[in-house]
């Protein structure tokens, strides 16, 4: 079975944004560009449209498929912070099962067992299983004697280790960033620096022990001034953001938004801006929906009392659209953040359209406008903290290896 | 004749003069709504001086003091002040009801709400909880403290003592002293007096400052004496014991030593300086008994005075609009 999408705008982020067509063979892309379009393919006539990479989306705390559709996302790389936790071969292999054939779930093991940031958890095993990386879940390894043997193991399993880089030390209670916002608010708040404190001591980790580490969301100037230098010295570091912490500051939760409490909480201005220079200078290689929905027994709470995490994955693309508009980086450079880079961090020969890769794709109208509503997401909760926000850029259709998803 | 008589709020026909539906924080409030319930405030102080204090403005209506946290002063305070209004009051201790069992704060409120209640109080140890509940019920709330938050009607208990003693609020250099980061009462009292254009010190260890205070408009010290220097009024706060095992400050009487007021700290400020304190009080920690005691120079019962006369106000400025009072409803 073939298909021909012809009169594409093609976006690579190896080749760049192009015009031509692109023909899939079965589940993989078989050429892009010139070339002759065989008798007995299907013919799509895109009329202009968007054909980029689908989305990889790393590091979600929940399989959402219907989210994940509506956002043209068609893999992720999911959170072990699940019930149970991904740190048995069983669990790990159930979870990689658990979406297909629409979405596929690429499980990251528990570095720790239980997540309890003592004892190793099974990586070589978890990995035989499906897992394509170990994380510390959503806390940080307090100690640094287990966060050393860890990323030496890891290293040992050629396993990639997924940090949330915040010192529990200083966040212990916090749920917002020190500053204005939360001292107005009275609300218990954490410096900025404990992400600093965290990412240095994890880099010097990382440096000893060859390991690779990716920082799932780093938001404060002085981490990516480490991570920049740090990947200077050649130290295998990546690191990812969400679009909230390049779009919102901390003054989104005034009035008590419980949907933008968020782990690591929103940051100051400053920060933001310095979020923004580190996309384009290629600090930040991934940008990730963090998706976590939760409903209102989770969310509708004082402040203090709510959970931190919001629904991502149906907003990530448009959200981060607006960096190219806004001419921050160019579209191709976009997908390598949603897509070619979370696929190399976990290792899958995906996120481009190079012949020869897997047919996972989106047909993308980018200046379609529509508006978020929190209300009528189709996600399994509907916590953004863009909610009624006009945003342009519409998935018209996602195709995971070669299929279409409806 | 007292000066605010000359205010704008004194111009404004009824609601123009307080716009709100409910009294969440001193956040939000313009400097001359702070003046009209300071205002409305006068009238109760003379009530409650007289021997008939009953006033029957809010018969038939019903109150709900609902308290998530323990309290004594603040909670016999609305008490009070509702019933010499004539209101139906009833206590609810939630910090030893359903809540325990588990009941969410969404829950609790829609409850309150089904009873029909006209006007709901409450205090909460959550920062926002109280603006959560007053999106979900149908009547005037009226914050009693939440979290570290706002504590509003001790700000204008505050500022009444204040203007009261002082004649203005405007001008005073006010110093407010102690665990600021974890005061509801110093977040509100900041607002209040700032907005009243007092010059406002706040003074605390490093450890209990919050970041971004002068944000606030307020100015930060770490040195109590220097803070001292030409006080029109020295605002001390209570120091929790929980702070010692934070590691906030070493002890007490280390606290006490450097924060304490004593009657030697005292006289670095104005000869006249008013000693308030929000209560109750740990004496020989953050305040000694004598200045406490002070007959001349704390107004620290007055303050308890002037809060049942500042909730009266709020109790009935808020039900204005469901009494139908002419310009209100």
């Amino acid at each position: 079975m073939k298909t021909a999408f012809l009169n594409a705008q093609l976006v690579c982020p190896v080749v760049g944004a192009t015009a031509g067509n692109l023909l899939v063979d079965g589940e993989t892309i078989a050429a892009t560009g010139d070339f002759e379009i065989p008798a007995d393919a299907q013919r799509i006539d895109l009329a202009g449209k968007t054909l980029a990479p689908a989305l990889i989306d790393l590091g979600v705390f929940s399989v959402d498929k219907a989210a994940c559709r509506a956002g043209g996302i068609a893999r992720v790389g999911l959170m072990p912070d699940q019930s149970p936790v991904l740190d048995d071969p069983g669990i790990v292999r159930r979870a990689a099962l658990s979406g297909k054939p629409a979405l596929w779930v690429h499980p990251l093991a528990a570095a720790t067992r239980g997540l309890e940031g003592n004892d190793l958890g099974e990586m070589a095993i978890n990995a035989s299983a499906g897992a394509r990386a170990v994380a510390t879940g959503r806390r940080w390894i307090a100690s640094s004697g287990t966060m050393r043997k860890l990323l030496a193991y890891a290293r040992d399993c050629a396993l990639v280790v997924v940090v949330h880089p915040e010192d529990s030390g200083l966040t212990e209670g916090a749920v917002a960033t020190e500053g204005e916002t939360a001292t107005r608010h009275g609300l218990p708040a954490a410096p900025a620096i404990a992400e600093a404190l965290a990412v240095a001591r994890d880099l010097m980790l990382a440096e000893e022990t060859q390991a690779r580490i990716h920082f799932r969301q780093v938001t404060t100037a002085a981490a990516f001034d480490l991570i920049r230098a740090a990947k200077r010295r050649g130290v295998a570091v990546t690191c990812g953001i969400t679009p909230a912490h390049l779009l919102l500051s901390d003054i989104a939760i005034s009035d008590f938004r419980t949907y933008a409490r968020l782990s690591p909480p929103l940051r100051d201005e400053g920060d933001r801006q310095a979020a923004l220079a580190a996309v384009k200078d290629g600090t930040i290689d991934v940008i990730a929906s963090g998706h976590d929905p939760r409903g209102p027994e989770a969310k509708r709470l004082p402040f203090t009392d709510a959970e931190p995490g919001m629904s991502g994955a149906e907003t990530l693309l448009a959200l981060s659209l607006g960096l190219v508009r806004d001419r921050l980086i160019p579209i191709e450079r976009l997908f390598a953040l949603l897509a070619a880079n979370p696929a190399k961090v976990l290792g899958l020969a995906s996120g481009t359209l190079a012949p020869g890769s897997p047919a996972d794709l989106i047909v993308l109208d980018p200046g379609a406008p529509w508006q978020i509503e929190a209300e009528r997401m189709v996600a399994r909760a509907g916590n953004t903290p863009f909610d009624r926000l006009p945003v342009q850029g519409k998935v018209l259709a996602l195709y995971k290896g070669g299929t279409l998803i409806d | 004749m007292h000066a605010s008589d000359h205010s704008p709020a004194a111009q404004l026909p009824g609601r123009a003069a307080f716009p709100h539906r409910h009294l969440t924080g001193i956040a939000g409030l313009q400097p001359h709504e702070i003046v009209f319930l300071l205002d409305e405030a006068e009238q109760w102080v003379e009530v409650n001086r007289s021997r008939a204090k009953s006033d029957k403005r809010l018969e038939g209506l019903t109150q709900i003091n609902a308290f998530f946290e323990n309290s004594t002063r603040t909670l016999l305070s609305f008490e009070i002040a509702g019933k010499r209004l004539g209101a139906d009051v009833v206590n609810m201790h939630a910090a030893q009801s359903s809540v325990k069992k588990g009941e969410t704060l969404i829950d609790t409120a829609v409850t309150l709400n089904a009873m029909r209640a006209d006007v709901i109080v409450i205090r909460h140890m959550s920062s926002g909880a109280v603006d959560l509940i007053a999106q979900k019920v149908d009547c005037p709330v009226l914050n009693a403290g939440d979290g570290w938050h706002e504590h509003p009607t001790q700000a204008l208990l505050d500022a009444l003592t204040i203007r009261r003693r002082r004649g203005s609020v405007a001008g005073q250099r006010v110093v407010i002293c102690g665990d600021i980061l974890h005061s509801r009462v110093a977040r509100s009292n900041m607002l209040a007096l700032t907005a009243l254009a007092a010059e406002v010190r706040v003074v605390a260890p490093s450890t209990l400052m919050p970041a971004a205070i002068e944000r606030m408009y307020v100015q930060p010290f770490t040195d109590f004496d220097a803070a001292l220097e030409g006080a029109d009024v020295v605002m001390m706060l209570r120091v929790q014991n929980e702070r010692m095992a934070g590691g906030y400050i070493p002890s007490t009487r280390e606290f006490h030593m450097r924060y304490g007021l004593t009657p030697e700290r005292l006289a670095r400020a104005r000869p006249d300086a008013l000693v308030m304190h929000p209560g109750p009080m740990n004496r020989g920690v953050e305040i000694e008994s004598s200045v406490a005691d002070h007959p001349t120079r704390s107004a620290i019962t007055e303050q308890v005075e002037m809060g049942v006369a500042v909730r009266m106000a709020c109790l009935d400025v808020l039900t204005r609009a469901e009494r139908g009072v002419e310009g209100w409803a």
